[in-house]
């Protein structure tokens, strides 16, 4: 009974995340999933993926989320999808089916259980996969580090408009396809 | 139809299944590139519940938690470099809505 009120209120909180207009909404939406995840986890007999799940999706990225809000500002939303809703619902509902049709009932295994310590199958026999994963934290700091860059990026470099007055007239004059304010036969560039 | 719904695994079966509904259904509406990054942890948490739940009705659930918890620090680099991109979209075009960021015509 507790595993059916888990998943459910897993599965609203995602669906929350999308009706969110508020991107800090949609965060805290998100941080519940992931935290609601984490309890499936544990209770399926995963604790070590669970705390990780607990740690780096409800906090971690939480923070991330925050932290970007806190540059861009807060963006209200446009509902309007680009995919008419009701070729998006029987996507889904096809997408579902099928899926369930493979999977499902899902059996216990009739195999022997597997006694292989956490440590051990991570460390010795998916070794390769710390090495990508510590790879891939590399890469993830290069990528903080463009999350934290001030500067913008200038894609190609606009002419800067020369001003000048004529002498005798207030009003600017357009000299070669710029704008020119020519006073005392000098020509000021504007900054 | 009471036996399948008794059994645990199929109950994190169906949260795994609801999960990618959720995602794929986000990822077909939603316009806004930082939201975008959301939507894939979403549809990210279906798989690693899904991968150890496969461990579980596979009779190894150790394997289940390794290829999980790299599938979760890919998953964090990700929405690193999917928010960095965001957030220069944003302070480039003043918005992150794909389809006004759009530059390819036709």
């Amino acid at each position: 009974m507790l595993d059916w009120l888990l998943v459910i209120a897993a599965v609203v909180c995602a669906y929350q995340v999308m009706r969110a207009q508020r991107l800090i909404l949609a965060t805290l939406w998100l941080a519940s999933t992931s935290a609601l995840v984490a309890t499936l986890l544990y209770r399926l007999g995963a604790p070590e993926v669970a705390v990780m799940e607990l740690s780096v999706g409800a906090g971690l990225v939480t923070v991330l989320f925050v932290f970007a809000f806190s540059i861009v500002g807060e963006v209200t939303l446009d509902p309007r999808g680009i995919v008419p809703r009701p070729l998006v619902w029987a996507m889904i509902l096809a997408i579902i089916l099928l899926m369930g049709w493979f999977i499902l009932p899902l059996t216990n295994s009739q195999n022997p259980v597997v006694k292989v310590p956490f440590s051990t199958m991570l460390w010795d026999q998916r070794g390769l996969d710390v090495l990508a994963q510590i790879v891939l934290i590399f890469s993830g700091a290069i990528g903080l580090l463009g999350l934290l860059a001030e500067r913008e990026i200038v894609v190609g470099r606009k002419p800067r408009p020369t001003v000048a007055l004529t002498s005798g007239s207030s009003q600017p004059e357009v000299l070669d396809g710029r704008w020119q304010i020519t006073a005392n036969e000098t020509s000021v560039e504007e900054n | 139809m009471a036996a399948f719904l008794q059994n645990p695994l199929n109950v994190f079966a169906l949260g795994v299944l609801g999960l990618l509904g959720m995602g794929i259904y986000g990822l077909l509406i939603t316009r806004n590139m930082i939201k975008m990054v959301a939507v894939l942890q979403i549809l990210v948490k279906s798989a690693v519940l899904a991968l150890v739940l496969a461990g579980k009705a596979g009779g190894n659930i150790n394997l289940g938690q390794s290829l999980a918890a790299t599938v979760i620090v890919s998953d964090t680099i990700v929405a690193v470099i999917g928010l960095a991109l965001g957030v220069q979209i944003q302070r480039r075009f003043g918005t992150a809505d794909l389809k006004e960021i759009a530059t390819l015509k036709g």
